[in-house]
């Protein structure tokens, strides 16, 4: 789960991390009124979406005036923003962060992240601020700072000199600073479940202060149970509202561009169906994972949320039956096309655990459209030729 | 022979009177598993699927002499399972449980790894050496004994993978599903060569996905030491990026574990690299005629 940069600064703070000071504004005038609250001359209005690239995308302005504050809050609430991140739909921008301006001299970069190789939170840090990271760690890797933390003895003196000398920080006060901030970035990732934080950039100030003057966090959604206040942060607009509705049932769905809709158990055999599919020539238009819990109701969402697509012109359930029995697909399947619809090919192959009685089944119903495979090759050739309106 | 589980091996089932514990501690029975008694607190002196019921890991090892432990319990309480079972001494915990905290199995792993405690998963369908021991949720039946050693991150491609090979009128040693998850257990780089050790074992499969680089060492290691034929499928190849594939570490992060990089690197460490896992078979074929 993702959550708003003015979000990730409400829990910053929480640690003492240091962030500029900011309201979030729903409308106008609430952003003037908190460009008022605030006080100073200068104030930045940030968009707030789930994705990065906001500045580029015109969702960051630089106001220097209360009227500039006005302007910029209305230009920007309400706009559909288009960034690299959010695909070229854009996201519709819905709340807006009205912040303090502050006196940059230096940006800077800082991200805790799991390290999968070495089993524990890394943290990174960059002198290249204000810079796409992916960017940085291709075309100057040397520039990026790595200093991965054992949780079992937590962040150490050595960790913070690792990264203080590593970025170049000489000054005795600002390296006593730097490490205090990273040091709270990683209790917080560890206490938080995190699953990630990005601040890009982190400022120096002229007074040899550092800022965080952006921030990005990601959780561990197999941990959220235990996180109730981070789980209050969840702002369904930003999700996909197609994917959610799967994840109500249990199941995993995420759209792709092709024509064929796929329902498959099993994430792996789920991309391997979608990869049989483009080798034989076809698109996939989905991921479907029917998961262990698959029955004639989760089915029957599954056809629902795949033929909610336009673009689908066949279907190819995939089931090898494990946990799911493949007469327990087989029933669903027929109750599925009661319950929905199914106005396109479905090819079926099913597999595994009763995979005979399961065959007798979709005979016996004897329904037109319903197009049998013996295996996952037979399966994808036919489904690829039902798209094309060859079978 | 085989790697890691056979006929004599002795195990136990942590949350063993369980909804899911029961059912598949039942097929496992079934299959011959010498499953000798199961752990779930306060019911300690219970007689479940008859076999003893223990409160502890350590009375039930204790009694029973079981060296591995297969791991039903719900996710929240993982990690104590796993650490409990490494305290008491088990050999290798079989973790079936999907969506336990990946703080938890760090800590919980590195904590094993401390005893000397092997773990396959989270999130996984377990181990199966063929016709002798069946660890985990996988269709038995589909396992028939033969030459080929079998790792993969995803349950129903095993499955898919299995069957296929033994349609080529070839069977399996052991199978292993390591699971999914940012952090798992034994990997590629443990199994390897293990399988490479195996007298009875002529090819190996590997099923990997995207996400993580546990495919890239795995190649790097091969081209080192293995000298049996590889098969190897990555599933993604079609996923986009930045996007999670159902299991929790498939997602491809920035230009980092695509489909096509495992590929590569795998193929240039000679890996037989199928595009479909359609194709697992006859790849397999292939390599065993040569």
């Amino acid at each position: 789960m993702n959550i708003h940069e003015y979000q990730a600064k409400e829990i910053f703070r929480k640690y003492d991390v240091p962030v500029p000071r900011g309201q979030l504004a729903l409308s106008v005038e609430e952003a003037v009124e908190a460009a008022r609250a605030l006080g100073g001359d200068v104030w930045v209005v940030k968009a707030q979406i789930h994705a990065g690239g906001r500045g580029l995308g015109g969702g960051v302005k630089l106001a220097k005036s209360i009227e500039e504050v006005r302007e910029h809050a209305s230009a920007i609430l309400g706009m559909t923003l288009v960034t690299h991140q959010t695909g070229p739909e854009g996201k519709l921008v819905q709340k807006i962060y009205i912040e303090e301006g502050a006196d940059i001299k230096d940006e800077l970069y800082l991200g805790v992240v799991l390290d999968r190789a070495k089993e524990m939170p890394v943290i990174m840090a960059s002198t290249e601020g204000g810079m796409e990271i992916e960017k940085v760690a291709e075309e100057t890797p040397e520039k990026i700072v790595k200093v991965a933390v054992d949780p079992a003895i937590g962040f150490q003196g050595f960790h913070g000199r690792e990264l203080v000398f590593g970025l170049g920080i000489t000054d005795k006060a600002e390296q006593r600073k730097f490490i205090d901030f990273a040091s709270k970035l990683y209790r917080l990732y560890l206490e938080n479940d995190a699953e990630l934080i990005e601040i890009n950039p982190l400022i120096k100030t002229g007074s040899g202060d550092f800022l965080a003057l952006d921030g990005k966090m990601g959780f561990d959604d197999s941990a959220l149970y235990r996180h109730p206040d981070i789980e209050a942060m969840r702002d369904i607009s930003e999700e996909d509202p197609d994917e959610r509705e799967a994840g109500k049932y249990n199941l995993s769905y995420v759209a792709l561009d092709g024509e064929i809709g796929c329902m498959v158990n099993g994430a792996g055999l789920a991309m391997g169906t979608m990869d049989t599919i483009n080798y034989m020539g076809g698109t996939p238009a989905n991921f479907l994972d029917v998961g262990g819990t698959a029955n004639a109701e989760t089915v029957a969402k599954g056809f629902e949320i795949i033929l909610k697509n336009p673009k689908v012109k066949a279907i190819f359930v995939n089931i090898f039956g494990g946990i799911v029995r493949c007469d327990r697909i087989a029933n669903g399947i027929l109750e599925a096309t009661k319950m929905v619809d199914v106005n396109v090919p479905v090819v079926v192959r099913l597999d595994g655990t009763n995979a005979a009685e399961a065959a007798e089944i979709l005979k016996n119903a004897n329904i037109s459209n319903v197009i049998s495979a013996s295996d996952l090759a037979d399966g994808a050739k036919k489904a690829v030729a039902a798209a094309k309106g060859e079978l | 022979m085989s790697i890691l589980v056979n006929s004599e091996t002795k195990v136990i089932v942590q949350g063993f009177t369980g909804k899911e514990g029961t059912f598949h501690a039942e097929q496992c029975l079934a299959y011959g598993t010498k499953i000798v008694g199961g752990v779930t607190p306060n019911k300690g002196g219970q007689e479940h699927l008859g076999k003893p019921v223990f409160n502890t890991v350590k009375e039930a090892v204790a009694s029973t002499g079981a060296t591995v432990s297969m791991i039903f319990v719900p996710p929240a309480f993982v990690a104590d399972a796993v650490m409990e079972a490494a305290d008491a001494g088990i050999e290798l915990a079989v973790i079936i449980t999907e969506g336990a905290p990946v703080r938890d199995m760090q800590a919980a792993k590195a904590y094993a790894v401390k005893h000397g405690m092997m773990t396959i998963g989270p999130n996984c369908p377990g181990i199966i050496t063929a016709e002798e021991c069946k660890i985990g949720i996988m269709p038995g039946n589909i396992f028939k004994k033969g030459n080929v050693g079998l790792i993969s991150k995803s349950g129903t491609l095993t499955y898919e993978g299995a069957n296929q090979v033994c349609n080529e009128g070839f069977g399996i040693t052991t199978a292993v599903g390591i699971g999914g998850d940012p952090i798992i257990g034994l990997s590629y780089k443990q199994l390897l060569p293990m399988f490479e050790a195996d007298p009875e074992t002529e090819a190996i499969v590997m099923i990997g996905e995207i996400g993580g680089d546990l495919e890239i060492q795995a190649a790097e290691f091969i081209k080192q030491n293995i000298t049996k034929p590889v098969v190897a499928f990555i599933a993604g190849q079609t996923a986009p990026k930045g996007k999670r594939m159902g299991h929790a570490g498939a997602i491809v992060s920035g230009s980092a574990g695509t489909a096509k990089e495992k590929m590569d690197a795998l193929e240039k460490a000679g890996v037989k690299v199928v595009v479909s896992p359609a194709e697992i078979g006859k790849a397999v074929k292939e390599v065993l005629s040569k």
